[in-house]
């Protein structure tokens, strides 16, 4: 699937609590090296090509930190 | 489809979130906000109301809606009296379950009794949680708390079962893992002329997460695992409990005091 998407993590929003990571169904996401303010590693876009814009990740973030956009 | 951007900028006020890493409370405050632009209600007629507790920041100030803040434990009371006030105004009322099945216990059986219309959304996690993770009535027997080191040796309250035999018209109960399922399910509710009420259970990766040692996601497994649609199962059952048409209290009084001759507004 090779679909036009942007997606944006807001790094000031993401408590880096992994759900999106693990929820998403195609592995986009990925813990990335940094940490942020609670000491926990942000979520990071590795594999933006795969998205299939399930939103799953939109749905489950607590902290409203992932945008999705389709171009 | 909904998008996070456009529930974000209409209905979160404040960022980032005062909730912890992995915390259920941002789920609920989605799908409160999905459920409400899904059901085309304007977010002027609403009325979120909440006590205290780490639940009571779902929506004050979080929630871009008018909210009323009020004293633990009294959120049905003062939400009672949004209702009598206005009959126009979609009361909901967000309470974690120390707030509303432990200090304000007594307001929720006589809400479910008198069956007034208002949406209450009882945010379970287990504990009080905002004061560092002492026993609450819903905490599971055995289950090691800060005030309970060797386990609760009480039984849990089961508050939505409870709200049912009080009479409630709408029982629901819901994870934070089911995300898609609780929307609906609050659609329902703000359809429903009478009290709605939805036991969402929630992690809390903060206090029971640091005694199980668990993560916030750890938990949202745990719950997919643990819970089953159907009734008849050992796991914890998730989905309508009950759903009844009864009498409205608004209703009567507007009715009653129309008969004795006067004008309710």
């Amino acid at each position: 699937m090779s679909k036009d998407v942007e997606i944006n993590i807001d790094r000031k929003l993401c408590t880096g609590c992994g759900i999106c990571i693990k929820f998403c169904p195609k592995d986009v996401l990925d813990e990335s090296d940094d940490l942020n303010q609670y000491g926990n590693h942000f979520a990071e876009v590795v594999a933006e090509e795969e998205c299939i814009v399930c939103r799953r990740c939109e749905l489950y973030c607590p902290d409203f930190a992932i945008e999705v956009e389709e171009r | 489809m909904l998008k996070a951007k456009d529930i974000k900028e209409k209905y979160v006020r404040s960022h980032p979130s005062p909730f912890c890493p992995g915390c259920g409370g941002g789920m609920v405050l989605n799908s409160l906000s999905r459920a409400v632009e899904k059901s085309k209600l304007s977010k002027d007629e609403i009325v979120a109301v909440s006590g205290i507790g780490c639940a009571a920041w779902i929506p004050s100030p979080h929630w871009r809606v008018d909210t009323l803040h009020t004293t633990h434990g009294r959120a049905i009371a003062f939400a009672t009296g949004v209702k009598l006030g206005n009959q126009d105004l979609e009361v909901m009322v967000v309470s974690g379950d120390g707030d509303c099945a432990g200090i304000g216990g007594n307001h929720l059986l006589h809400g479910a009794r008198n069956n007034v219309d208002m949406n209450v959304f009882m945010i379970n996690n287990g504990l009080y949680a905002m004061t560092g993770g002492q026993v609450a009535p819903t905490t599971e027997h055995d289950e090691e708390t800060l005030t309970t080191p060797y386990g609760n040796p009480s039984s849990s309250f089961e508050a939505a079962e409870v709200v049912k035999a009080a009479g409630a018209g709408h029982v629901a109960r819901w994870t934070t893992y089911h995300m898609n399922e609780l929307i609906e399910e609050v659609e329902k509710a703000i359809e429903t002329d009478g009290f709605s009420f939805i036991e969402i259970l929630t992690q809390c990766p903060t206090r029971t997460g640091k005694k199980k040692n668990m993560s916030g996601l750890e938990m949202l497994e745990w719950y997919k695992e643990n819970t089953s649609k159907d009734q008849d199962t050992e796991k914890i059952y998730v989905g309508t409990l009950s759903k009844v048409d009864k009498p409205e209290l608004t209703e009567q009084i507007y009715r009653q005091i129309k008969e004795a001759g006067g004008d309710p507004k």
